[in-house]
């Protein structure tokens, strides 16, 4: 990628930035929030969790509550209109102009900025080839795939260089095979051009692929946030723990530095008594009845080509759900026992 | 807001004079105004009733079964609207008269010196309620359209027959959309002009639009502070239909879900054919046969004679297109209509998309722009009357009167027209995809410049249709001029009328068929335009 693509790295924060709407509903809690110059961050939760509207914060189309304030590096844009923010913002639907060909498009904010004619027509060139989009220049929005539109739209939030770039759920409308692969060339161009990004999404595999850290959002509230691996195996609560990932929950029972789990044993730190434990399938292990902690019966196998997924479901207790060999036999009606690896059992408070 | 007070002004004006009260009882003691408004309300209820017998059933038809070539079937059906009012009854007194070039073969016309029968309180209900039965098959026909097919599934799958069906669920879902075209249909009945200028006057039946025009036309603007008056009772009695219009519109919209799948087509079988004949055989009855009668009076070379090779001449179009004031019209008319539209498509663009703001903004502009309807919604002659006392005194600061100008038309042309230019408008601003004015907002683009380059150019489409229902409307436009006329300043819809009055039937009908083929013309164009625009905009469009 040629230097002149390498932006300024701007840190964001975001200080007590709370948004109650005409009515009085409460879509985000005061929320406190320092982005890193360069780094991607990933706003992930279901819908209507507020992370759109943080989105929209940062971007100055929607305004904080009264006492929020919103920081670009040292500048405070609180009260500037997102016209005056110069950021980069993507959208779900493209939100191309349909009124101009693809190169109009991506010269449009550069028009706005009253760029001199050839030097326009150079920038627009040298990003329409980053996108690989150079032999589309003169297309119509509506001779365009789904991914080249994505494409178009992102060459048109770069060219004005902006501050920090915004994705909302911009990979949403395609379909899987191509949201692969854009999520890919999305991931290469903000290494590259080492700008700060944020990106909202549903998406788990999404918000692990491309964040630096992830904020996992739920009603309104952060419930968490770090980096892709700190959510996957220490989520914060009961709620991270199940929206990330497949989590198991075990009922367990401590007493004096021991914790029985099914008929088994296990050395134990924490304090005594019942102990909700929680743990992934993939750290669930098909064992012999001999070293097995318990055993079950399988309820359903899902054979998913790398590996089966197996319902596994005990004497007592919830179905468990376990991860063994894309090449295992097992099914319905199977006796098999199971281990548990005690250094990656989780418990929640 | 300062819109909505200018749009509002003369319908103010005009009560303001009203209640004066010597003069209000003065007109109210009269016996000749109760004796007008009886006639009025009770030749429009007839029209209504008139328009929902023909308009029922044709949307019925239309919006159920699957009949073939409903989209012609609808623009046969709603031309009579398009075309003026005093051309339609022109065309139906040549119909139905002694010299009848469609019935004199047939030996069915009435013999000669005898009274014409559409020159009636019959005629005038007859000729108003196929004028007015498009509003009432266009708003069943959008009930229709918002019952979701899977009410008629449903009530088919608990076991009722297709028909059965329709009469249990369909009918009493749209039947608020039928009241509502039954008010529309009875306030443009309440407003009709030129229906009772030529069927009624003849026939010594006054109605108060008639009254009111006789009234300034003979005693000039010393008669204002009477037919103000008049006018505010027209438009009091207006205002109750609209009103009830009004309510039932909300209430089909909130009743139903919207953007749900469509009604099947009920299948008519065996009796496709028959219906099809039945329904073409009256619209060529109801359309055909009058526009016949008019264009063969216009071709004939001596009104009264059969028509036949001996007789075709093309001498009366040449005759009156060679009439001063016909060239005169002609140019008013494609003046003021032309720039009425143009002005009209422009400010549409930037009210509409007002309107579809959240926010303060957006809620002022979604008031003003119901504000707005009024104007269209009241009879003509109340606006006409409004806009007379408006202007009548020199303009303040200018010290000139645009009385007895072309402006003064103007003004009442954008006054009253601004509905029809902004309703596309708004529809296509409430279709647009939100992000893609804050993508240019994030680009840095500013209101102005988001308006200019990106809003104007994907709703232009809406507000060229717009503009060109406007340029339709007010190109032959009688009810607003033929009050604000003045010599020298003649609209196209008054001369045909003073030509029709005149006693010169042919040149008369000659001018009105070139009126319908301009009609034509631009109706074709919106419909060309219509592919390209949100359902419903171009009404014969499905």
């Amino acid at each position: 990628m040629p230097d002149s693509f390498h932006l300024d790295a701007v840190p964001i924060r975001l200080e007590r930035c709370g948004k109650t709407f005409a009515g009085g509903a409460r879509a985000l809690e005061p929320l406190d929030l320092t982005i890193r110059g360069g780094e991607t961050i990933v706003f992930l939760g279901p819908s209507g969790c507020g992370k759109t509207t943080t989105l929209r914060i940062i971007a100055g189309l929607e305004s904080p509550d009264p006492g929020g304030r919103v920081l670009f590096g040292e500048e405070d844009v609180t009260a500037l209109p997102i016209e005056r923010r110069n950021v980069g913002m993507v959208f779900q639907s493209y939100a191309l102009f349909p009124n101009m060909t693809v190169a109009e498009n991506v010269a449009y904010g550069l028009k706005v900025r009253k760029l001199p004619r050839p030097e326009r027509a150079r920038r627009v060139e040298e990003m329409l080839d980053l996108m690989h989009l150079g032999e589309f220049a003169g297309r119509r929005i509506d001779q365009l795939s789904g991914g080249q539109r994505q494409r178009v739209a992102l060459a048109r939030a770069l060219v004005v260089r902006p501050r920090v770039l915004l994705l909302d759920e911009p990979l949403t409308a395609l379909d899987a095979k191509l949201r692969d692969s854009l999520r890919l060339e999305i991931d290469r161009l903000l290494r590259g051009l080492g700008i700060t990004a944020v990106y909202v999404t549903h998406d788990q595999g999404e918000a692990m692929a491309l964040g630096d850290r992830i904020v996992v959002m739920a009603k309104g509230r952060v419930a968490q946030v770090g980096t892709p691996r700190e959510i996957y195996y220490q989520p914060a609560d009961g709620f991270v723990a199940d929206f990330i990932g497949t989590m198991n929950r075990l009922g367990g029972l401590a007493r004096g530095g021991m914790l029985s789990i099914g008929v088994a044993s296990l050395p134990w730190s924490g304090p005594d008594g019942a102990v909700e434990l929680l743990v992934r399938p993939e750290d669930l292990a098909l064992a012999s009845e001999a070293d097995g902690h318990f055993g079950g019966t399988v309820a359903a196998a899902v054979f998913l080509g790398d590996r089966t997924r197996l319902v596994v479901e005990p004497a007592d207790g919830p179905a468990l759900t376990v991860d063994t060999l894309g090449r295992s036999e097992l099914g319905r009606g199977d006796r098999v026992w199971l281990r548990v690896d005690p250094a990656r059992v989780l418990a929640v408070p | 807001m300062l819109l909505a007070l200018l749009v509002l002004l003369p319908v103010l004006r005009l009560l303001w004079e009203a209640g004066d009260a010597t003069v209000l009882a003065r007109v109210l003691d009269s016996p000749a105004t109760w004796r007008t408004a009886t006639n009025s309300i009770a030749i429009a209820a007839g029209a209504t009733l008139a328009a929902a017998m023909i308009g029922g059933p044709f949307a019925l038809l239309v919006g159920l079964t699957d009949l073939r070539a409903r989209t012609a079937m609808t623009f046969a059906l709603i031309l009579p609207l398009m075309i003026p009012p005093q051309i339609v009854a022109m065309a139906w007194t040549h119909l139905a008269g002694s010299g009848s070039p469609i019935l004199k073969p047939l030996g069915l016309a009435p013999p000669v010196g005898t009274a014409n029968p559409v020159q009636s309180a019959a005629g005038m209900v007859l000729v108003m309620g196929i004028e007015h039965a498009p509003l009432v098959f266009l708003a069943l026909r959008a009930a229709l359209r918002a019952i979701p097919g899977d009410v008629l599934e449903a009530a088919r799958a608990s076991g009722a027959g297709p028909w059965r069906a329709v009469r249990g669920v369909v009918l009493p879902l749209c039947l608020p959309g039928l009241v509502a075209g039954l008010a529309m249909a009875f306030v443009a009945a309440l407003g009709n002009f030129g229906v009772p200028a030529l069927l009624g006057i003849p026939a010594g039946i006054p109605m108060l639009p008639t009254l009111i025009y006789r009234r300034l036309a003979g005693f000039g603007p010393s008669a204002l502070p009477e037919v103000a008056v008049l006018a505010a009772l027209i438009g009091i009695v207006a205002c109750l239909g609209i009103a009830t219009q009004t309510i039932l519109q909300a209430h089909i919209a909130s009743r139903l879900p919207g953007g749900a799948r469509p009604l099947a087509p009920l299948p008519l079988g065996r009796a496709r054919m028959a219906v099809e004949g039945i329904a073409w055989g009256v619209l060529a009855l109801m359309v055909a046969a009058p526009l016949m009668a008019l264009l063969a009076t216009s071709l004939v070379s001596v009104y009264g004679l059969p028509i036949g090779f001996g007789t075709l001449t093309l001498a009366h179009y040449r005759e009156v297109l060679a009439l001063d004031q016909v060239g005169r019209a002609f140019a008013n008319s494609v003046l003021l209509s032309g720039s009425a539209a143009g002005l009209l498509a422009l400010l549409a663009v930037p009210l509409a998309h007002a309107m579809a703001l959240g926010g303060g903004a957006g809620r002022i502009a979604r008031a003003v722009g119901v504000l707005v309807e009024l104007p269209h919604a009241v009879p003509g002659v109340v606006l006409g009357i409004g806009c007379i006392l408006l202007f009548l005194k020199p303009l303040p600061g200018l010290g000139v009167s645009l009385y007895g100008t072309l402006w003064i038309i103007l003004a009442a042309y954008l006054v009253r027209f601004l509905p029809l230019a902004l309703r596309p408008v708004q529809a296509a601003c409430a279709a647009l995809d939100p992000t893609v004015e804050e993508a240019a907002r994030a680009l840095g683009a500013g209101p102005l410049r988001r308006l200019v380059t990106v809003v104007a150019p994907l709703v232009a489409p809406a507000a060229a249709a717009g503009g060109l229902l406007v340029f339709l409307t007010a190109f032959n436009e009688l009810t607003v001029s033929i009050l604000l006329w003045s010599q020298g300043r003649e609209t196209l819809g008054v001369v045909v009328y003073a030509l029709e009055e005149g006693g010169s039937p042919t040149l008369g009908a000659a001018l009105g068929v070139i009126a319908i083929l301009v009609v034509l013309a631009a109706m074709l164009a919106a419909g060309a335009l219509g592919r390209r625009l949100p359902p419903g905009v171009v009404p014969w469009r499905g």
